[in-house]
C-alpha cells in the first residue's frame, strides 16, 4: 500500500507521549500522527510500550505528560460523556478478543449499541444492525453462538464485528494475527483491509507479523524503548541499514 | 528493624486499601441513580444470588435449627424449662444466628463468586472493552451486583430463618409431641418489633459489604490467573471480618435505641 498523500488530515495527533511504571519508564517521548484513511503499522519488541501507548489513547490508561489530540480533542482534557462519546468514533480490537464471555454472540454485539442512545437513537429491533456486522465478517451463522464455543479467528472475527457495529473512524488493532494459524491470519488480514475499504476507517495496528505489516501498512513506526525509533513505508524500512530496524525483518 | 519496615509496610497497604474501598464505596452512591439503570441486568443478578441460594441457606438453616434445639434441650429440661425451647431458639435465630450464619454462607457463596468473576473480566481485557466503546462498566457490572446482593440478603435471612424454626419445631415435635400451631403460637408470642427490625436491617448492610469487597476485589483484580484466585479469596476473608465489624455496631446501636 502506498504512503498516504500529505494533503490528508490528520485524525490522530499523539506529541512527547511519557508514562512510567515505577522506575520502569515505557513511554519516553512517543510522537506520531495518524491520517484520514491511513493504516499505520506499528512494530517493535515486547514490552517497548506498544500497548500501554494504544491504551493512553483511548484513555484507558493515563499518561505522566505529552498531549494526545483523536479528532482534534485532548485526550486528557475530556469529562467522562464526551470521552465516551468519542470512544464510539474508536474501535479497538484487544490481542485476547475480549468478548464478554457470559453473553452470546448477539448480545456481545447488542451490548454497545443499546448503550449509545444519543449516536444511534433508541433501537428496538437490533437483528438487522447486528447480522449485518456479523456478514461483514462472514460469521451471520455464529449469531447464537456463545464465546466458548468459538475458535481463535471466530473470536477474533466476532470481536471486529463488535467493533464495527458502532460505525467507528478510527480502528486500532492490538495484535489482531497473534496466536492464530497463517491461513487464519491472512483471513484475519483480508478483512481488515475490506473493512477499511468498506468504511474509510483509518487504523494503528500493532503487529509482530512482518506479512501483517507488508500488506497493509500505509506507513510504519518503529518503536524502541519507549519512543519512535525510524518511520516510513515498509519498503522504505527493510531497506534501512541500521541493525535495530533490519532486526525487525529478519 | 526489619520487622518494623514490616509492619509499617503492611498497616500502610491497610489504610491504602481502606481509602481504596472507601473511594469504590463512594463511586457507587455517584453511578447508583446514573441513567442507564440497567434494571435488565439487577434482576438477573437477583436471580442468580437469590434463587442460586436458596437449597445452600435452606439446608444450612434446617440444620442449624434441629441442631441448636437437640443441644438446647437436655440442659432446658434439666430446668423444667423446655416450653421456652420455641421463644430461645426463635430469638437467638432471628436476632442474631440467622442474619450472620446467612451471611457468612453468602460471603462464601456469592462474594468469592462476584470476586471471581469480575476478576476474570478484568484479567481477560472485557471490563477494558465496555469501557472502550464507550459503555460504563462500572454501573453495569459493579453497581447491579452490589444492589442485588443488599436486596436478596434480607430475603435468604428471612427464609433461612423460617426454615431454621422449622426444624426446631420438628425436633419438638418428635421430642415432645408439639403441634405446628402450638409451636409456631410460641414463637409468635414471644417474638418483639425489637427482635425483628434491627435485624432484619442490619441484613441489608450484610449484603451490601458482600457485593461491595466482592466487585472491588474483582474489579481491581491484577497478576493474570493467580490474581482471580487471589481476589475470590480475598473477596471472602474480608467480607467475613467485615460482616463480624458491622454485626457489632449494628447490635450495638440497636441496643442505643432500643435498651429497656
Amino acid at each position: 500500500m502506498n504512503a498516504p498523500s500529505p494533503l490528508l488530515k490528520p485524525i490522530i495527533e499523539i506529541k512527547d507521549l511519557r508514562k512510567s511504571y515505577g522506575d520502569n519508564h515505557v513511554l519516553n517521548g512517543f510522537n506520531m500522527v495518524l491520517y484520514e484513511g491511513e493504516n499505520l503499522v506499528i512494530m517493535g519488541k515486547s514490552g517497548c510500550g506498544k500497548t500501554v501507548m494504544i491504551k493512553c489513547l483511548v484513555g484507558l490508561d493515563e499518561s505522566d505528560s505529552g498531549t494526545i489530540q483523536v479528532m482534534g480533542k485532548d485526550i486528557g482534557k475530556l469529562d467522562q460523556t464526551t470521552l465516551d462519546e468519542l470512544r464510539t468514533e474508536i474501535g479497538f480490537l484487544f490481542q485476547g478478543s475480549a468478548l464478554y464471555d457470559s453473553m452470546s454472540v448477539r448480545e456481545n454485539l447488542e451490548f454497545p449499541l443499546r448503550r449509545h442512545i444519543k449516536k444511534f437513537g433508541y433501537i428496538e429491533d437490533t437483528t438487522q444492525l447486528v447480522m449485518e456486522a456479523l456478514e461483514n465478517v462472514g460469521l451471520a451463522h455464529a449469531v447464537n453462538l456463545m464465546p466458548s464455543e468459538l475458535s481463535g479467528g471466530m473470536k477474533r472475527r466476532i470481536a471486529l464485528a463488535r467493533t464495527l457495529i458502532l460505525q467507528p473512524k478510527i480502528i486500532l488493532y492490538d495484535e489482531p494475527t497473534t496466536g492464530l494459524d497463517p491461513i487464519t491470519s491472512k483471513e484475519i488480514i483480508v478483512l481488515m483491509m475490506s473493512i477499511q475499504k468498506k468504511y474509510n476507517t483509518s487504523a494503528i495496528i500493532i503487529t509482530h507479523d512482518v506479512d501483517c505489516a507488508r500488506v497493509i501498512s500505509n506507513r510504519m513506526i518503529l518503536m524502541v524503548d519507549g519512543i519512535n525509533y525510524a518511520e516510513g513505508t515498509f519498503e522504505e524500512l527493510s531497506k534501512n541499514k541500521d541493525p535495530k530496524v533490519q532486526a525487525f525483518f529478519k | 528493624m526489619n520487622s518494623y519496615f514490616k509492619i509499617k509496610e503492611s498497616i500502610q497497604l491497610f489504610l491504602i486499601e481502606i481509602g481504596e474501598l472507601s473511594y469504590f464505596c463512594g463511586r457507587f452512591f455517584k453511578e447508583v441513580f446514573k441513567r442507564p439503570m440497567e434494571f435488565k441486568e439487577f434482576i438477573r443478578q437477583c436471580y442468580n444470588m437469590g434463587n442460586r441460594s436458596l437449597l445452600l441457606v435452606a439446608v444450612t438453616g434446617f440444620i442449624i435449627g434441629l441442631v441448636f434445639t437437640l443441644q438446647s434441650r437436655p440442659t432446658l429440661q434439666q430446668f423444667g424449662a423446655v416450653s421456652w425451647i420455641p421463644a430461645m431458639v426463635s430469638v437467638s435465630i432471628i436476632r442474631e444466628i440467622g442474619p450472620i450464619i446467612t451471611a457468612l454462607i453468602c460471603a462464601g457463596r456469592i462474594g468469592s463468586g462476584i470476586g471471581a468473576e469480575l476478576g476474570s473480566m478484568r484479567v481477560t481485557e472485557q471490563i477494558d472493552a465496555m469501557e472502550v466503546s464507550g459503555t460504563n462498566p462500572f454501573k453495569y457490572l459493579v453497581v447491579t451486583r452490589i444492589l442485588a446482593t443488599t436486596f436478596m440478603l434480607p430475603v435468604l435471612v428471612m427464609f433461612g430463618d423460617a426454615i431454621a424454626i422449622y426444624g426446631s419445631y420438628l425436633v419438638e415435635n418428635v421430642k415432645g409431641n408439639v403441634s405446628l400451631l402450638l409451636y409456631f403460637n410460641q414463637v409468635f408470642n414471644h417474638l418483639e418489633f425489637f427482635d425483628i427490625v434491627p435485624s432484619t436491617i442490619k441484613t441489608f448492610f450484610f449484603g451490601f459489604a458482600i457485593g461491595l469487597v466482592g466487585c472491588f476485589k474483582g474489579y481491581y483484580c491484577t497478576k493474570g490467573t493467580a490474581g482471580v484466585g487471589l481476589a475470590a479469596n480475598s473477596a471472602v476473608v474480608n467480607t467475613s471480618m467485615l460482616l463480624f465489624i458491622i454485626d457489632f455496631i449494628a447490635v450495638f446501636v440497636a441496643n442505643i435505641f432500643y435498651d429497656n
